[in-house]
């Protein structure tokens, strides 16, 4: 089975960020960035999936400026045979990331994509279900578990009323929930293998207009201070006021 | 000058951070408080390529450089001392000395299994009467055709109980050798050859430490590292290895120090307020980030040193001893901010100050360090060059073969 793996390089999510004075952007400075959690455990999935059957072969795939290299190479470590960067410096939304892989995807023909079911510096959870609309494949976001059967795959869901247990036929695409795997920390050797597998850069194909723009960028408003009370009568009568109770 | 770490150097901090946190933490203060050690640890060590860090590839090892030895010390230390003592008797003392003045023979004899962890290594130096005067050894050996004979005891042998095999430095009997020292790379299952774990240490609880005996244990004469009367500088050698890796480690103490002060200042409050925001709580911060930062640059000098193939006693020697002071400083200061709960192992930072007074003493005290570095600006001490240096990173033959 062929693996495609899109991951995209995000803030790391522990970093506190601020915005720029003029609200034109986000304050870099000093600033690490990492592989988006969530497409870091889908890596960590083909890895483990590869590593039960070695007929699997690990595409990662990312899309943005020479940056991203670091990101593909870490996938590299963990595991991944090849890596592909879509250089670019285009601005694009979710939509244009999903015109983005699809060609990615039609000239690789991987039989599974699986990617992070979001990115923690956006958080939209779209890139995902639009690529598998957009090439017509059948998908299971929010995945908790995945097992290959066969020709089909069969993946628990995450959904808000309890687990859903689907089977897929491939080629299809799964997103990857949290609870899918803990990511391995990399061992020595696979950091020194990477060093040696292929990691091609190809030009953006489609570059399509985004959708949405970016008006700003502000801080959420500060926290007010909370009111502390020295009874349970006391907190009733202070929801109530609020007109919470 | 490009003071930067590589991407791979990050990565590498990385996998070591997430090792230290994974595998050493859980349990750790059960294990520490009760003086045990685990063996398993060394496996997965060996299975996440720590062991074989900044040997060459040729040898098996993960062909990463000088520096890259440093940082997986800093971040196990983080976690543990027990587990950058492990690298630093393994990796420092013991298969970089063999890379420094092994044979092409002996190097490739050992360093393979030594790299992927299927043998540990050990070093043995300290006798119960030879810690800082090491000249006044009295572990002996005495050629016997194609064997040397050895007899003596080392004392504070850290991986006495698990390794496979020791260097072991010795005094030569009827040798002609100017200067009467040898070096043996001793392997445990010799005839003759004992252990026995030392109990009660002040801090590294959770490591495995101990003696090593010698009762007329036959060595092969291929087993000498170096020629008769070089065993001394092997010695040093090692020692430019072995405080490497404890200088470097000690930052990871001054880090682990500043995750849990840092975290504690700012959720503790006082009159209202986090403690962090009273001054003298912020002067405690600020001379733990002053160690954590300055260490960091001495020890990659040393590294970046090592990697051009220069003679670095001396500055090896300044990491060493700034970087353990200040970390026991810092361990102190993290004990006082903690205040009573800094006194109890409810919180790591009791076990960092235990942890970091050990390191004080071994690898030259820090009494040792300060003469060394007076003695050099006096003009009393200088370094001749050595019959074998280390191998500057990259190997040249892996310069054309991989690269």
């Amino acid at each position: 089975m062929k693996i495609l793996v899109p991951l995209k390089r995000v803030i790391d999510p522990y970093a506190k960020v601020k915005p720029l004075g003029d609200g034109s952007g986000l304050d870099l400075s000093g600033i690490k960035f990492d592989i988006n959690p969530f497409d870091e455990i889908a890596v960590e999935e083909a890895v483990r999936m590869k590593e039960k059957d070695g007929s699997h072969e690990i595409i990662v795939v990312s899309i943005g400026t020479s940056d991203s290299e670091e990101q593909l190479r870490k996938a590299l470590a963990i595991g991944a045979d090849r890596a592909i960067l879509i250089e670019t410096e285009h601005i694009y939304d979710s939509l244009g990331i999903a015109h983005e892989l699809e060609a990615v995807v039609r000239a690789e023909s991987p039989d599974l994509v699986l990617m992070g079911k979001q990115a923690t510096d956006d958080d939209n959870n779209q890139a995902g279900q639009m690529l598998a609309a957009r090439l017509g494949w059948p998908q299971a976001t929010f995945a908790s578990k995945v097992e290959a059967a066969g020709t089909r795959l069969q993946v628990t869901r995450e959904t808000d009323s309890g687990e859903e247990v689907l089977e897929l036929p491939l080629p299809s695409l799964v997103t990857a929930d949290l609870r899918l795997n803990e990511p391995r920390y990399i061992a020595l050797p696979g950091i020194i293998k990477a060093r040696s597998k292929p990691l091609e850069k190809r030009p953006a194909s489609v570059m399509s207009s985004p959708k949405t723009r970016t008006v700003r960028y502000d801080a959420p408003p500060a926290r007010a201070a909370g009111r502390k009370v020295s009874s349970v009568d006391e907190l009733v009568a202070a929801l109530q006021e609020k007109g919470a109770l | 000058m490009d003071f930067r770490l590589t991407p791979e150097h990050q990565m590498i901090r990385e996998s070591a951070y997430k090792f230290g946190q994974t595998e050493i933490v859980p349990g750790l203060t059960e294990r520490d408080r009760e003086g045990k050690s685990d063996r398993a640890i060394l496996d997965k060590m060996g299975q996440a390529g720590l062991l074989g860090v900044s040997i060459p590839a040729k040898y098996g090892g993960t062909d990463t450089d000088y520096i890259s030895l440093g940082i997986v010390c800093e971040e196990l230390e983080r976690a543990d001392t027990s587990a950058r003592v492990v690298m630093s008797v393994h990796s420092g003392l013991h298969c970089m000395t063999l890379l420094q003045w092994g044979t092409e023979e002996q190097k490739m004899r050992w360093l393979p299994k030594l790299a992927t962890g299927e043998r540990i290594g050990a070093f043995g130096l300290t006798e119960p009467n030879a810690g800082s005067d090491a000249s006044n050894l009295k572990t002996t050996a005495r050629r016997d055709g194609d064997h040397y004979i050895l007899n003596g005891q080392k004392a504070w042998i850290s991986l006495s109980d698990y390794a496979d095999q020791f260097l072991v430095i010795t005094r030569l009997v009827d040798s002609d050798a100017k200067a009467p020292y040898a070096a043996f790379i001793v392997e445990r299952t010799l005839e003759g050859f004992s252990s026995r774990p030392i109990k009660g240490k002040l801090g590294v609880r959770a490591g495995n430490t101990g003696e090593i005996f010698f009762d007329n244990v036959r060595v092969p004469k291929d087993c000498m590292l170096g020629e008769e009367g070089d065993g001394f500088k092997v010695a040093m050698s090692a020692l430019d290895h072995g405080r490497y890796t404890v200088g470097a480690g000690a930052v990871g103490i001054i880090t682990a120090c500043l995750d849990a002060s840092v975290k504690y200042a700012n959720e503790r409050t006082v009159q209202g307020e986090a403690i962090g925001k009273k001054q003298l709580v912020q002067q405690m911060i600020a001379s733990m980030v002053k160690g954590r930062d300055v260490g960091r640059l001495l020890y990659y000098q040393v590294g970046w040193m090592k990697n051009e193939g220069l003679r670095h006693t001396r500055e090896c020697s300044m990491c060493k001893w700034v970087n353990c002071e200040a970390a026991f400083d810092a361990a102190h200061k993290a004990v006082e901010i903690h205040g009573a709960y800094g006194f109890s192992d409810e919180f790591p930072v009791e076990r960092y100050f235990r942890n970091s007074r050990g390191a004080m003493i071994y690898e030259g005290t820090h009494e040792i360090h300060t003469l060394m570095q007076a003695e050099y600006e006096l003009g009393y001490r200088s370094d001749k060059p050595l019959k074998h240096t280390l191998p500057a990173w990259p190997l040249e033959a892996e310069l054309t073969n991989a690269r």
